[in-house]
C-alpha cells in the first residue's frame, strides 16, 4: 500500500508544497513549527482542500484537482491520530475505540477490540472516561481508535511531543510495532530529529528548501 | 388550594407555552447552528433580526404579528389555506406570540452550548468513517444537549410570562387566549380581585423559579462546565 502525495496548499496567504511517495514503513514529515506539516496531513485525510495536486492511496485517487476528485474524509481510509488526540469526551474509552470500528464495513476490518487492547495494553481502561486518562494512556487510546477504524494508512501528528521520556519510549515501541507487526504504512509528523532518527524509514523535509510549488 | 378556574388558566398557559416551545425549538436550533458554525453574508443582520423580540416593545411584535398572521395578512392567509390553521383570537395565536418572544433567548442559549463544542471533534469523527450528519448527531448534538435542554426550559419560562405581544395579537379571551399574566391583568381590573391576583402571581413565581432552577442545573451539567448566563 503506497501513498502518493503531491499537493500545494494555501494557508493564510502562504503556499505550502509537499511531494512524496511512501511505501511500507514509516515516513516522517520533518520541519520547524509552522512549516505546514499538519496541514499536509489534514490534506491527506480530507480535512483541508489543496489548491492543486493529487493524493493517491493504494491505487485509489483520494484527491485530484485536475480531475475534480475530492473524496470526503469518511471515504479515504486514513486513520488519524491528532496532536490534540480529540477523544470524544462524552464516550467511554470502549465507545471511543469502537466508534470507527462500527462504521467500517465488516469485510474491511482487520483488527478486533480485544486485539487492539492487547496490542496497546489498554484493556483495563475500557470503562474509563477520556478526561480521567493520563497523557500516555490517552495517546494509546487515540492510536487504538484510529487502528480499529480499519485504515489503510496511519497518520500521526506529533505523537510524542506532549509525553515525558518513559511514555515516549512506550509510544515509540508501539509505532515500531505498527510498522513491523501490522505492516501498516505510517506517516509521522515531527520536529524532533532524535525521534525521526529512531523511527523513520524515509524523511520528507518541509519548510525551508521544500520542493517547488506545483503548476 | 386552587379553584377550577385557576387550574384551567394554568393548564391553558402550559398548553400555549408547550406548543410555542415545540414549534420554536427546531427553528432556534437551526438558527443557533447557522450563527455558531457558519460564515455567510448577512450573518450579522440575521443575528440582529433574531434578537429583535428581545429589544422591541412587545406591543410592536404583537402588531407585526397582526399584520403578517391576521386574517388578511400574507402568512395568515397561507396557513389558513394550506393547513386550515388560524391564529386570530385563538390559543394558537397566543402560542405563536410566545414562540416569537422566546426565540432570541433560546437561540442565544443554544448557540452558547454549540460554541462550547470543539468543531475539531467532528472532523475526528469524519476521519473515523462518519458522514457529516452522523458526525453531528453522535458528537456535537449529545455534547450540546444539556445546553439545548436548558434553553428549552428557559424558553418555556419566557413563554409562560409572555404578555404584551399576546394581548395585542390575540386579545384577552378567557379560556382561549387568557394565559396567566393576562388573567392577572384582568383580575387587577376587578375591584376586590386581590386574592385572585395573589394566588395567580404565586403560581407564576413558582413556575418561573422552578424553570430557572432547572435551566441552571441543566446548564451546569453541560459538557463545557461553564455556567449559563441569560444575557
Amino acid at each position: 500500500m503506497s501513498l502518493e502525495v503531491a499537493v500545494t496548499l494555501r494557508r493564510g496567504g502562504r503556499e505550502i508544497a509537499a511531494r512524496f511517495v511512501t511505501g511500507a514503513g514509516i515516513t516522517a514529515l520533518y520541519g520547524p513549527s509552522g512549516a505546514g506539516k499538519t496541514s499536509v496531513l489534514d490534506a491527506v485525510a480530507g480535512l483541508l482542500r489543496p489548491a492543486a495536486g493529487r493524493v493517491v492511496l493504494g491505487g485509489t485517487v483520494l484527491f485530484d484537482k485536475a480531475q475534480g476528485i475530492d473524496l470526503p474524509p469518511e471515504r479515504r481510509g486514513c486513520g488519524v491520530v491528532f496532536q490534540d488526540l480529540r477523544l470524544f469526551p462524552h464516550r467511554r474509552v470502549r465507545d471511543n475505540l469502537l466508534y470507527g470500528w462500527k462504521l467500517a464495513p465488516p469485510a474491511r476490518r482487520w483488527m478486533q477490540l480485544d486485539e487492539a487492547c492487547a496490542f496497546l495494553g489498554i484493556g483495563h481502561l475500557l470503562e474509563r472516561m477520556p478526561r480521567t486518562l493520563s497523557g500516555g494512556e490517552a495517546q494509546r487510546v487515540a492510536i487504538g481508535r484510529a487502528l480499529l477504524s480499519a485504515p489503510r494508512v496511519l497518520l500521526l501528528d506529533e505523537p510524542l511531543s506532549s509525553l515525558d521520556a518513559p511514555r515516549r519510549e512506550g509510544i515509540m515501541q508501539v509505532i515500531e510495532r505498527i510498522r513491523d507487526e501490522l505492516h501498516l504504512p505510517v506517516v509521522l509528523v515531527s520536529h524532533d530529529l532524535a525521534e525521526i532518527d529512531r523511527l523513520a524509514d524515509q524523511v520528507v523535509p518541509m519548510g525551508e528548501g521544500s520542493p517547488p510549488a506545483l503548476p | 388550594m386552587l379553584g377550577e378556574a385557576e387550574w384551567a388558566i394554568v393548564a391553558l398557559s402550559l398548553k400555549v407555552s408547550g406548543a410555542a416551545i415545540l414549534f420554536t425549538l427546531p427553528i432556534a436550533f437551526a438558527l443557533a447552528w447557522l450563527l455558531a458554525r457558519t460564515r455567510f453574508p448577512g450573518r450579522i443582520l440575521l443575528d440582529a433580526i433574531v434578537h429583535l423580540p428581545l429589544v422591541l416593545p412587545p406591543v410592536v411584535i404583537g402588531w407585526l404579528l397582526l399584520l403578517a398572521f391576521g386574517t388578511n395578512g400574507p402568512m395568515g392567509r397561507f396557513f389558513a389555506d394550506a393547513l386550515g390553521l388560524t391564529f386570530m383570537f385563538r390559543w394558537t395565536g397566543a402560542a405563536l406570540a410566545a414562540a416569537v418572544m422566546a426565540l432570541p433567548l433560546m437561540v442565544r442559549a443554544i448557540r452558547l452550548s454549540l460554541e462550547a463544542v470543539d468543531p475539531r471533534l467532528e472532523s475526528a469523527a469524519r476521519t473515523l468513517g462518519a458522514g457529516p450528519w452522523r458526525a453531528f448527531a453522535t458528537v456535537t448534538l449529545p455534547l450540546s444537549l444539556p445546553g439545548v435542554l436548558a434553553a428549552t426550559v428557559l424558553g418555556l419560562a419566557r413563554s409562560l410570562g409572555e404578555f404584551g405581544a399576546t394581548i395585542t395579537f390575540v386579545s384577552n379571551i378567557p379560556g382561549e387566549t387568557q394565559t396567566l399574566p393576562l388573567a392577572i391583568y384582568s383580575a387587577l381590573q376587578v375591584p376586590g380581585g386581590d386574592v385572585h391576583v395573589v394566588r395567580l402571581a404565586l403560581i407564576s413565581v413558582a413556575l418561573s423559579l422552578g424553570a430557572l432552577l432547572a435551566s441552571e442545573w441543566l446548564a451546569r451539567r453541560s459538557a463545557s462546565g461553564t455556567p449559563f448566563h441569560v444575557a
